[in-house]
């Protein structure tokens, strides 16, 4: 493990530490990332309150009246050194959500221009999308908006200049080598690409809240028609999305 | 039993039910919320002799008129706001009594952003996702107006007389403590230095996400290109693509791909939401160790402010009818109940 990257350890607020692997997402940064969420959740630092992670650190929000920043940072940074944060695999996921899409056409308006971007066929982007084993890389921005990744290195494609002023909710949008499904009506610069019915974030449901980060998706095709019945009968905000509970 | 209702008959644009809000849903991209002056939740609970914050209305500069259909103790505080039952000014910082006779009537902020009316029992709106407040950008909860009927709980100790609590003036800018962030060190010496010795005034742009700052001079930048998103929390300072401040409160997002320079300490953060626009701010530098030796926890503030509570005497020169007084019997609690009209 001599390798292995260890993370800096910085402070964010008078009651939390930030455990940086990198300042821009390149995959090996992601992948350690998750590794070391995984690692802090099951250790369950003592006085650690709450654990949350972007694409290139994990916070750990901690109760001073219960322990203290040096406390924190030692059973961190011990933690980490306990893992390898340099190994490709990820820790498996104890969730695994099939979300239906329908990819391109008038629900993807910038699919095909993302599909060029990629140097793909139309049908092999499909079967890249539809075959992608992807995970919740993180929650942000918005309640319950999913970061989801990393897609092959093809389809590390910038986000537009232009923004686009209004893609609707449930929109599937794609950048960087990741796709988020937006929560509400957003201006991005990502390229809307699908749609879906899967409203990650719902306030009268229980959770409100439907992924969490590391959970496993794949993505699964289905129609026009699909997608209206869904749209129109989408009780639980789920858009027909399965959640398979693996561990 | 529950203790009545509060019924709005005017309200503000910004009048929402508030209260500590949501902690631990980071993970799930919901920040905290809750009060914009936590402070000022801390407060009426001393005030109203409570062992623990309640829900209150948080009134982002302009007040409301409300009414209630039981009796009840209410604490005002945070912004200064013109304030007056039946008539008869209130105080600030203080509580009083408030029966279905009674007409509390508040105005315009003359001091500060955001004032809090608490009754002593709470709001006790359904709570959801464990809180009553309301969090717009999460789509939860809204803006209330006139009509709208609030239930409270039931006073605790409705004989509990007036009390006054004299604060630390937060309401008009100053200098706020800034603890160093993960990107401080993304900004060089020069720029760090500059930020720490520059007046900024408190934009009109600002709302229960954050405020911005203007000042004079060249931006506040960095030289880093490709920063990814990172977990972002209320008191961050963090600077937009133009290199302008702004200051993160209770509503913000959860991650931003803007550097920060900082992190204002929970204890000033008050005193930059209740900064109104225009109003004058400096931050000064402090160490993280520093930052851990004045973290506080909230209960301990609690205690400590509750040993600060005094009862209110009133200065005869506020009194309009000194007759409706019973003076020759003293303090005889029952009687200013029905208030002072």
């Amino acid at each position: 493990m001599s390798d292995s990257p260890l993370p800096e350890i910085l402070p964010h607020g008078a009651d939390g530490i930030l455990l940086r692997l990198g300042l821009s997402a390149r995959e090996s940064t992601v992948a350690a990332v998750q590794i070391l969420r995984a690692a802090m959740e099951d250790a369950c630092p003592h006085g650690v309150e709450e654990i949350a992670s972007s694409l290139t650190s994990v916070y750990l929000r901690f109760d001073p009246a219960r322990t203290t920043r040096a406390e924190v940072c030692a059973t961190a940074q011990s933690i980490a050194r306990g893992v390898d944060l340099s190994a490709t695999t990820l820790p498996a996921p104890r969730r695994r959500w099939t979300i239906p899409v329908v990819l391109g056409g008038e629900h993807g308006p910038q699919f095909d221009e993302m599909v060029r971007a990629t140097g793909h066929s139309d049908q092999r982007a499909r079967e890249v999308l539809l075959s992608a084993r992807l995970r919740v890389l993180a929650i942000g921005f918005a309640p319950g908006l999913p970061y989801m990744g990393l897609l092959p290195e093809a389809w590390d494609v910038p986000r537009l200049r232009d923004v686009t002023p209004k893609v609707p909710a449930c929109a599937l949008v794609a950048a960087v080598r990741q796709l988020i499904i937006f929560t509400n009506p957003t201006p991005t610069g990502w390229r809307h690409i699908g749609q879906t019915a899967f409203h990650g974030f719902q306030v009268g449901r229980d959770p409100a809240t439907a992924l969490s980060a590391g959970d496993e998706i794949r993505l699964e095709q289905m129609t026009p028609a699909d997608l209206h019945g869904l749209q129109t009968d989408n009780p639980d905000g789920l858009g027909g999305a399965r959640c398979e509970v693996l561990s | 039993m529950t203790g009545g209702t509060l019924i709005l008959h005017r309200a503000g644009p910004g009048v929402t039910v508030q209260d500590e809000g949501r902690p631990y849903r980071l993970a799930e991209g919901l920040s905290r919320g809750g009060a914009a002056d936590r402070l000022a939740l801390i407060e009426a609970a001393a005030l109203l002799g409570l062992n623990a914050p309640v829900a209150a209305l948080e009134m982002a500069m302009l007040g409301c008129d409300v009414t209630c259909t039981a009796p009840t103790r209410l604490a005002l505080t945070g912004a200064r706001m013109a304030a007056d039952l039946n008539g008869t000014s209130l105080a600030p910082n203080s509580t009083f009594w408030m029966t279905p006779e009674d007409r509390l009537s508040i105005g315009a902020a003359r001091a500060g952003t955001y004032s809090y009316l608490t009754p002593a029992g709470g709001i006790q709106t359904s709570e959801i996702i464990g809180s009553r407040a309301a969090h717009l950008t999460a789509g939860i909860g809204k803006p209330l107006q006139a009509g709208d009927e609030l239930p409270m709980g039931e006073d605790p100790d409705p004989n509990a007389p007036p009390m006054i609590l004299r604060v630390e003036n937060r309401l008009s800018g100053g200098s706020v403590r800034v603890m160093p962030g993960p990107q401080s060190d993304l900004f060089d010496a020069e720029t760090r230095a500059r930020f720490f010795a520059t007046e900024f005034r408190r934009a009109r742009t600002g709302n229960r996400q954050g405020v911005r700052l203007d000042a004079e001079g060249p931006p506040f930048t960095t030289q880093t290109e490709t920063l990814a998103s990172d977990i972002i929390q209320p008191g961050d300072v963090q600077m937009t693509g133009d290199g302008v401040p702004y200051v993160l409160l209770s509503e913000c997002q959860t991650m931003g791909g803007y550097p920060r320079i900082g992190t204002v300490i929970a204890q000033d953060l008050g005193r930059v939401a209740q900064a109104a626009p225009g109003t004058s701010l400096r931050f000064a530098e402090v160490s993280a160790a520093k930052a851990d030796a004045l973290w506080r926890s909230e209960a301990d503030q609690l205690i400590a402010l509750r040993k600060s509570v005094q009862p209110l005497r009133r200065d005869p020169h506020d009194i309009p009818d000194l007759l409706s007084y019973q003076l020759i019997s003293g303090v005889v609690r029952g009687d200013e109940q029905g208030g002072t009209g």
